[in-house]
């Protein structure tokens, strides 16, 4: 530290003009940026479609709705937690409104409000048992992804006696809920998918609760530095919780997704997507110990992902490979990662 | 004039273990009051009282000539005490003006921070101080620890603490950077505040104490106004006089 007599004058004479190579690494989402270009111009110089309309409306699909998810796993992420159980809620609200609507003949509507209130009260007891019991929640939530799992075939075994529930078409509601959902729009002749309006939305949302709000700046504390942030006043155990129900939100929205536009679900979807979820947002820079990382890298993650999955497919390769790339691209992301924060915690003595 | 925090005969047991006992000693405004005393000589303990966060069942605490007994540390903040902890000062990974305004936000009329605020604010909180950083978008994990020290004392400062309480906050510092982080404290003290200074080192609690509260195994081994004794007395109390040898040895290498 310099002391100086006087007062600093507002620019600084020690601060050069800052380069603009020098902001950009300190993003999160710079590495993610640069791997999606790649991958980007990889599929559109070896195949053809990838560069079509066609092609971009399958692959930012397929993106959008591991985004949705990925986005509010990193801000949980930041936040300091895991969430386990993600992939699997994303099934179990679809499968709660499927039953409401099919078995109880429920307006979809109203389906799809108590559905919601399930998946808020699960997020709620995942936040509430990880902080109660101060139990990692690597721990707490592959105790409720079990669970859920559990509950997920039981359930619809118990009352469907198999263990998928279809029959959506039928219910009232179905069309007006279905429009919200799982419409599509036109560009180009092209049908988009509405998810990716979602996606966009909800990356958007998320990104400005981070950067631009007092929660977010609440975000980032309680993930770097939770006895800290308690002492200066920061509620950690409300801001956590919420986190957890934000996550169970986008597993409903994406499970009400699905629903809607295939009309039926499978009581074991979902499983292993928690893991896709949890390397979109490290491959979009969140630090795997919190208090770092962005949500629109891990929109950008996401993106990578459905990006590879569909050029795969485009190049008439075996999707084998997939998991392949997936592999050499977390194992890069978190290197590149660790040397962000190195620089960022670099300490001067 | 009543003071910030006066403790009378105040104590603390932990079942059976008796922390802190019979311990008396003020806090006035502008002035800084010293907690010296080995480790497990019941500094934290009396410090944790005074932040709230644990309640002393011996003795009276009072605040402003108001008898208290604070039932956590947010309750002790609103009275105006903050507390600045060795380790717990800063998040690494936020920037200087994110740290700075933690748990205080500005925001806007439409409930968004207030960026520009923030930053401007700090620096100039921080100048005020004397502390003149490069870059407040800088993450704080980028400072030095005694850098780090002096924006947690700048933030308690700024948002209207009246009494300073500093857990040791020289000890992982080198002579340099301790200098500077004392150099603050007499800062803070001469903008009217009352400091609670924790530490290990009668050379480093001398030259801005006013008065010194020695600790030994949880009892008051004296109290002193700075007029009351002189430096060599206040290092051979806290050493107990045997190892003395050794603690000047090691003092004269501080010096040098």
């Amino acid at each position: 530290m310099t002391v100086t007599a006087t007062a600093p004058s507002a620019a600084d004479e020690r601060l050069g003009k800052p380069r603009a190579m020098d902001q950009l690494i300190k993003r999160p989402e710079i590495g993610a940026m640069l791997g999606a270009l790649l991958v980007f111009l990889f599929f559109s110089v070896v195949t053809e479609q990838f560069l079509s309309v066609g092609g971009a409306a399958t692959w930012l699909d397929d993106a959008s709705m591991l985004g949705i998810m990925a986005v509010a796993v990193a801000m949980l992420m930041i936040g300091g937690e895991f969430d386990l159980s993600a992939g699997v809620m994303t099934a179990s609200t679809a499968l709660v409104t499927a039953l409401l609507a099919t078995q109880l003949g429920l307006n979809v509507w109203l389906a799809l409000l108590v559905s919601l209130a399930f998946a808020l009260a699960v997020g709620a007891l995942n936040g509430w048992l990880v902080m109660r019991t101060g139990l990692p929640s690597f721990i707490v939530t592959l105790g409720s992804f079990l669970a859920l799992q559990g509950l997920n075939l039981g359930v619809t075994r118990l009352v469907t006696g198999s263990v998928q529930v279809s029959g959506m078409r039928e219910a009232a509601g179905y069309e007006s809920a279905g429009f919200l959902f799982a419409s599509t729009f036109q560009i180009g002749g092209t049908s988009f998918y509405v998810s990716i309006i979602w996606w966009v939305l909800f990356t958007v949302i998320a990104s400005t609760v981070l950067m631009r709000t007092r929660f977010g700046n609440w975000i980032f504390a309680i993930g770097g530095a939770a006895q800290s942030s308690r002492a200066v006043g920061v509620p950690v155990v409300r801001s956590k919780i919420l986190l957890f129900m934000t996550t169970a939100f986008a597993a409903w929205l994406v499970g009400s997704i699905n629903i809607l536009r295939y009309a039926s679900v499978q009581a074991n979807q979902g499983i292993g997507l928690e893991f896709q979820y949890i390397i979109a947002a490290v491959i979009g820079g969140c630090l795997l110990t919190g208090g770092f990382g962005s949500a629109v890298g891990a929109a950008i993650g996401a993106l990578i992902f459905g990006m590879a999955r569909q050029g795969i497919v485009y190049a008439g390769w075996n999707s084998d490979w997939f998991q392949l790339f997936l592999g050499v691209m977390l194992l890069a992301a978190v290197l590149v990662n660790n040397m962000l924060r190195r620089r960022a915690e670099r300490v001067r003595r | 004039m009543t003071s910030l925090i006066e403790t009378e005969n105040i104590g603390k047991t932990y079942g059976s273990v008796i922390a802190l006992s019979d311990v008396s000693t003020v806090v006035n405004a502008g002035e800084v009051t010293c907690v010296l005393g080995d480790n497990g000589a019941g500094k934290s303990t009396l410090i944790k009282i005074l932040a709230g966060v644990h309640q002393h069942d011996q003795g009276s605490f009072r605040v402003e000539g108001e008898e208290i007994k604070f039932s956590s540390p947010r309750e002790a903040l609103d009275h105006g005490i903050a507390t600045v902890y060795q380790d717990l000062a800063v998040v690494p990974l936020m920037s200087v003006w994110r740290n700075f305004f933690l748990g205080s936000e500005p925001t806007t009329k439409f409930g968004f921070l207030d960026r520009k605020k923030g930053k401007e604010v700090t620096k100039k909180a921080l100048s005020d101080m004397g502390i003149d950083l490069r870059d407040v978008e800088q993450p704080v994990g980028t400072l030095s620890g005694g850098e780090r020290q002096c924006v947690a004392i700048a933030r308690a400062v700024h948002f209207g603490a009246k009494v300073l309480i500093l857990d040791e906050p020289t000890a992982a510092l080198g002579v340099k950077q301790a200098g500077v982080v004392l150099k603050y404290v007499a800062q803070a003290r001469d903008r009217g505040l009352g400091v609670v200074l924790i530490t290990h080192n009668p050379h480093h609690a001398y030259p801005v104490g006013n008065r010194f509260l020695l600790l030994k195994r949880g009892r008051a081994l004296g109290s002193y106004e700075k007029s009351e004794i002189d430096i060599g007395e206040l290092t051979r109390q806290m050493a107990g006089g045997a190892e003395l040898e050794a603690l000047e040895h090691e003092l004269r290498g501080v010096e040098a």
